[in-house]
Parts: structure tokens; C-alpha cells; sequence
């Protein structure tokens, strides 16, 4: 399932970012391919923020779409 | 503020001959610590990065390359993030010692580091330090001394290219920097990715083994960064922040306080003070006389603007700023937002010169500096000197209308806000390219420490003046020679049938119009003697907000988009303008 799917409080493994741009920056901030993290809010049309440890960040809808997750359990 | 936002502080100065460079991801207490080093005097730097990824990235990387010394700013809270620009720094080849920052919240989210460790697997010196409590800072102080190169990635050094002597722009090539690829005339070697892959597996590696985490229950911040986000609270959340920013910049300052700095201060004591002295030496009819104390003068009008008007505003704009970046509260708005912003070919972190531009447009056009497109730059510029009038704009609109009533007054930030909306949805439609989408990390909320606020503030105003004061004032120059030469009169009665026949208004509005390219509020304020009547008022306010922006936002225009870009830039808005101001004239009679 994609980003945009997750609900807040949902626990998963990041599988793919089909962004180059994103890819790179989410391997600087750490929340990049193969880690794990938790869906942390969804604005109503607006971006997903994700939270890996004390991380948060915050992803365009555009680009939550084309991120690639598997849930896992919390 | 965060990475989503601005501001390069730049604090140029040299130790000895060295010089040395803060640097570190956004919020993880560079000024502090800058402040906290008194006496050894650096430059400080948001996110540098190896290879830029928007403008102010850029500039950041300059300076980096720069430095002979790198003081490396990282937040023990959130090591796994900061320790991928520590390594990326260390790959380059510079000396470093890291400031690991923020112990006490570390400490109080229940981590614990072995410094000893980390400090040994970098190769540099680690520091820990409290910069708002200024512990730490000796030691800081005294291992500047001992900086020293660290220990590289091994499996990025093997991948160096050969044959380029510098170990920075060897990695800069292989992390496919454009401008240092050009240098070499290399292509690029399509390693990026894998080399970032490497750096953060092996930051991973070093977390695993050096930190430690003693429990992980949801702190305060945590639960109030939920709320902020929550699709009601954050909205609720919002409207407040707002309101009470109105407050504070729109009554508070741009009235109370401007009242008594710019019309009590300057208009009744400073300037006649400096007219009385200066016209003893000069006869103020003189040419010499008008561009010093003239009616636009270097010694009268400049002056006045720049430390009677502007600054204030500017100081205050500062001030809330600074609060909200170290808050952490910014980037939380440009989540809140991106959904709107998406709409005119923007994200949500064009919010920040947005903000910004309802205080100065001049001081907004200098950050877009933060956007990832060149597409994006230009939209935000256009934007702002089309639709968002600043502060001083508002102040003088705010008082014309109000005596016509509520009615005039939402009708008034009616037609903005469509303006706005449809002028951005047009430009995202026609520009080619796409925008970037909406990323950023977002610090831990914390309440600001009032010193660290007053100390970006002034910093930041200190830098304002010197780069606008200049272009302020040689634009006044300009305008006082023009008006000394008599051209201002004639452009008066060669605009005024556009004023009469298409907009409707007396012809002496023109006068307004002409001021309103010296100062966007001196146009308003212009209008005030007119007599207009409550039809009159709304298109010339309207007209008059959308014009051009003042002398020194256009000069700030040019320099930040080219000259090219630039002049279409000031063109279409002048021609919307006015485009526009008749066009709302002919409406109104409809309503
Ligand atoms: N608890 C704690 N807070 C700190 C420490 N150092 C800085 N702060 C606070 O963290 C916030 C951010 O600090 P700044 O010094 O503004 O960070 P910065 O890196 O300069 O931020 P930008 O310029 O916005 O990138 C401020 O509210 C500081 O008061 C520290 O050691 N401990």
C-alpha cells in the first residue's frame, strides 16, 4: 500500500520511494528505504507526517503517494 | 529554522587567520552555541550538504568550503539524523569538532550516548554542550585547537575519483554537484544515491553502538506535535497564531509603535532637526540641497523610512519569526498549508516569504532563496510584489478603510485573495517545469528561549539594513534627481489619463501612484488628502497595493531573479495593476 493509506498511529516498513529528489533527502533525514516508522498524521488532503524515533517529517500528498509501505505491527 | 526555512545567518569574521564555520541541520542550536562562543567569532551556516539542493543551500556550501575550521552542530535528541551531515563533513576532508548539543533534552527523552565511543569511530573531537546554559562551550572553545580531519567512509573514499587533488571536490564530483562536476568538466558519475546509501548505513551502524535508549514514552512535545497537526486543533491552533500575529505586527507595531518612531521621533524632532542644521550649509533649493534634504532626500526621506518605518517593522518581523523557528512551529504551518499552496504551483514552504512578505516584500523576496525550483522563485516573487501589500502598505490601507465600514474591508481582502489564488493558479498552468514537493523535517516543538530570539533578531535586522539600506538609498537618489530634474511632473500629467479614463479617479491620483514606486505606503498614504469617495478609495487602495513594489524591492528583485526575469517580473505587475484596477472599478458598479 502507499503512504497516503497509513492511518495515524500505523507502524511500517518503508518499501519504496519512487522519487529521486525524496530518496536522497529521506536517506539524509534517515526515514529512507528498509526503515521502519509510524504514521504520525494525515492532513484531510494534505501531507502524511511520519515519525521514525523522535524524527518527524512531513511528505508532500503528491509524493505519499508514489512511497511504498508495508504495515507491520506496532 | 527548519530546513524548510531560511536564513543563512552569516556572521563574517576570522579568528586569528582561521576561519571558522558553524554547521548543522536547522534548529539544533547553532546561534546558541554561536553566542555562547563569544569572543571566537564564526559563521553560521543551515544545512550545507555536498551537493546543493536549492539556493540558500548553495550559498551554505560556499561558506563551508570555506572554512578551515568546522564547528559541526548536531542535536543529541536526534543523532541518527544530524550524524549523516557529520559524516558527509568528514568524507569532505575538513577539520571538524562536533558540538553535540541539546544533552539536556537527550537526557530528558531518555538517551544516553557514549561520547567517548563516538569520538573515537569519527576520528574527531566530540564535545557535549548545553549551548543555552552555556555548558560545554570551554571545552568546545579549547578543541578548536585540536580540530583535526576525521576518519572518512572507507567504501566512499574507494569510490573517489582519481586525479582530483582536493578531497572536497573529489567528493563533490562524486556526489554529482553540478557547478564542481563543470569545474572538472566531469559528467556525472550516477553514484550519488549509493554513496548517501552507504554514509547513512554506516551513521546507522555508529547509532547502534553509541546510543542507548532508556525508556520512549510520548513526551509533552510529542502530544502538543500531534495536536498541532490534528486536522481541527491544528486548524483552531493556526487561527490563533494568526491572530495574535495581527496583533502584535498590524496594531501593535505598524501602528503604536510607528506612530511614535516615525511621526513623532523623525517627523517632528530628527528630521527638522537635521533641515534646520543642513540647510545652514546648503540652500536646500539646490541640487545637492534636494538629494540631501529634499522631499525624497538622503538625510530626510531615507533616513525617516528606513529607521522610523521600516525598521521597527522589519525588527518586530524578526522577532515573531524567530519565535516560530525556534518553536518549531513553522514548519508545521507549511504542513497545515501545502494543500493551498499546491494550488498556485507552490508548497508548503513558500508560507514562510508569504508571512514574511506582509511584512516587507523586500526582506520576503531575499528567502525564497529556500525553494527547491527555479519555477518556484519565480511564481513566490511574483506573488508577493503582485498581491501580499506589506506591512507599512497596510497599516496606511487599514485606516482608509475602516471608516467605510466592514463591508469595504472584506470585500477588499476578497479581491486579494483571489488575485492571489488566480494569478498563481494561472502562472502554475503556463510556467513549464514542475514544482517540488512538500518535504521537510519537522524539529521538536520547545518553548524559545527569549535571549536566543533577541540575538537572531538582531542579527538578522543587522543584515536586513546593510542589504537593503544601500539599495534603498541609492534608489532615493535616483528618484530626488528625477524630481530635481522636473521628470516627476511630467510622468504626473502623462499617467493621468489612465488614472481618469480607465480607472475612474482624479487625475492628482497619479501623484500617489508615482509615490507609490518610492515607498509602497507613501503611494497609500498619498491618497489620504484626496477626498475620494468610498467607490474611489477601494480601487485606488486596490490599484495601488497591486502596483509595483517599492524602489528597493524591485532593486532586491533584480538581483535575486536576473535582470531579465526581473523586468518582466515588474512589467506584467505594473500592467496587471492596472489592468486590474479597472477592471474592479467596473465591477463594483455591478455590486
Ligand atoms: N534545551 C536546550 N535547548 C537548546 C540548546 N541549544 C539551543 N536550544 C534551543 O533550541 C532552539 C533552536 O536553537 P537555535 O540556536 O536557534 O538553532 P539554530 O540551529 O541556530 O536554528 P536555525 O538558525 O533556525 O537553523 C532555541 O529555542 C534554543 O533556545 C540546548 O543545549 N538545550
Amino acid at each position: 500500500m502507499t503512504l497516503v493509506e497509513t492511518h495515524p498511529g500505523q507502524a511500517f516498513i518503508i518499501t519504496e520511494i519512487a522519487d529521486d529528489f525524496a530518496r536522497l533527502q529521506a536517506i539524509r533525514f534517515g526515514i529512507a528505504e528498509g526503515a521502519r516508522a509510524i504514521c504520525q498524521a494525515i492532513v484531510p488532503g494534505g501531507p502524511v507526517v511520519v515519525r521514525k524515533g523522535k524524527q518527524e517529517m512531513a511528505l508532500g500528498r503528491n509524493l505519499a503517494n508514489r512511497i511504498q509501505v508495508k504495515p507491520v505491527e506496532a | 529554522m527548519s530546513h524548510t526555512c531560511c536564513e543563512v545567518v552569516q556572521e563574517r569574521v576570522q579568528e586569528g587567520d582561521r576561519k571558522v564555520v558553524l554547521a548543522g541541520n536547522p534548529n539544533v542550536g547553532k546561534s546558541a552555541v554561536f553566542h555562547a562562543l563569544t569572543g571566537v567569532y564564526v559563521e553560521v551556516t543551515n544545512y550545507p550538504g555536498t551537493s546543493a539542493f536549492n539556493d540558500e543551500e548553495r550559498v551554505a556550501r560556499e561558506v563551508i568550503l570555506a572554512a578551515d575550521v568546522v564547528i559541526n552542530v548536531v542535536d543529541s535528541a536526534h543523532l541518527d539524523r544530524d550524524l549523516f551531515l557529520t559524516l558527509q563533513l568528514i568524507d569532505m576532508g575538513h577539520p571538524v569538532v562536533v558540538a553535540l548539543n541539546m544533552m539536556d533534552e537527550a537526557k530528558a527523552n531518555g538517551l544516553a550516548i557514549d561520547v567517548k565511543q563516538l569520538s573515537d569511530i569519527l576520528g574527531v573531537e566530540v564535545v557535549p554542550t548545553i549551548a543555552v546554559k552555556n555548558q560545554g562551550i570551554d571545552t568546545l572553545k579549547a578543541a578548536l585547537d585540536r580540530a583535526r580531519p576525521g576518519r572518512r567512509t572507507e567504501a566512499i573514499v574507494r569510490r573517489l575519483p582519481a586525479g582530483i587533488e582536493s578531497p572536497s571536490d573529489a567528493l563533490m564530483v562524486l556526489e554529482e554537484d553540478e557547478e564542481i562536476c563543470q569545474q572538472y568538466s566531469t559528467a556525472r558519475g550516477g553514484q550519488r544515491e549509493e554513496v548517501y546509501r552507504l554514509r547513512r548505513e554506516r551513521a546507522d551502524e555508529i547509532i547502534n553502538q553509541v546510543v542507548s535508549e532508556t525508556n520512549s514514552g510520548a513526551t509533552f512535545a510529542v502530544k502538543l506535535s500531534r495536536f498541532s497537526l490534528h486536522p481541527l486543533g491544528g486548524l483552531v491552533l493556526l487561527l490563533a497564531f494568526l491572530a495574535l500575529m495581527y496583533q502584535v505586527m498590524g496594531v501593535w507595531l505598524a501602528q503604536d509603535v510607528v506612530g511614535i518612531t516615525e511621526e513623532w521621533a523623525f517627523g517632528e524632532h530628527i528630521t527638522p532637526w537635521i533641515v534646520g542644521n543642513v540647510s545652514r550649509l546648503i540652500s536646500p533649493e539646490s541640487f545637492i540641497g534636494q538629494l540631501l534634504i529634499g522631499e525624497f532626500g538622503l538625510l530626510t526621506m531615507t533616513l525617516a523610512y528606513l529607521f522610523g518605518l521600516l525598521l521597527p517593522l522589519v525588527v518586530g518581523f524578526y522577532m515573531v519569526l524567530a519565535f516560530m523557528e525556534d518553536s518549531g512551529y513553522l514548519p508545521r504551518v507549511a504542513v497545515l498549508v501545502d494543500r493551498l499552496m499546491i494550488k498556485v504551483g507552490l508548497n508548503g514552504r513558500a508560507i514562510i516569504p508569504m508571512i514574511l512578505g506582509f511584512g516587507c516584500v523586500t526582506m520576503a523576496t531575499m528567502t525564497t532563496r529556500l525553494m527547491g525550483t527555479k519555477r518556484e522563485r519565480t511564481i513566490a516573487t511574483f506573488l508577493l510584489s503582485l498581491a501580499i501589500p506589506c506591512s507599512a502598505q497596510i497599516a496606511v490601507i487599514a485606516t482608509m478603510l475602516a471608516p467605510l465600514g466592514i463591508g469595504y474591508t472584506a470585500l477588499f481582502v476578497g479581491f486579494l485573495f483571489v488575485i492571489y489564488g488566480v494569478t498563481g493558479m494561472v502562472m502554475n498552468k503556463v510556467l513549464p517545469g514542475e514544482s517540488s514537493d512538500l518535504l521537510i523535517d519537522l524539529p521538536p516543538l520547545r518553548l524559545p528561549r527569549l535571549v536566543n530570539v533577541l540575538q537572531k533578531t538582531f542579527l538578522k535586522s543587522k543584515s536586513f539594513l546593510t542589504e537593503a539600506g544601500g539599495i534603498f538609498a541609492l534608489g532615493s537618489v535616483v528618484v530626488a534627481a528625477l524630481n530635481a530634474w522636473g521628470v516627476l511632473d511630467m510622468l504626473q500629467s502623462g499617467l493621468a489619463p489612465i488614472t481618469e479614463r480607465w480607472l475612474g479617479l482624479p487625475r492628482e491620483t497619479a501623484n500617489a501612484f508615482i509615490m507609490g514606486f518610492v515607498r509602497r505606503d507613501f503611494g497609500a498614504a498619498g491618497l489620504y488628502d484626496l477626498n475620494l469617495s468610498s467607490h474611489e478609495t477601494m480601487v485606488a487602495l486596490m490599484t495601488i497595493t497591486l502596483f509595483v513594489p517599492c524602489i528597493a524591492s524591485i532593486m532586491i528583485i533584480l538581483k535575486e531573479r536576473g535582470k531579465k526575469e526581473g523586468w518582466v517580473i515588474w512589467v506584467v505587475d505594473l500592467a496587471l495593476a492596472i489592468f486590474l484596477g479597472g477592471v474592479i472599478h467596473r465591477l463594483m458598479f455591478w455590486a
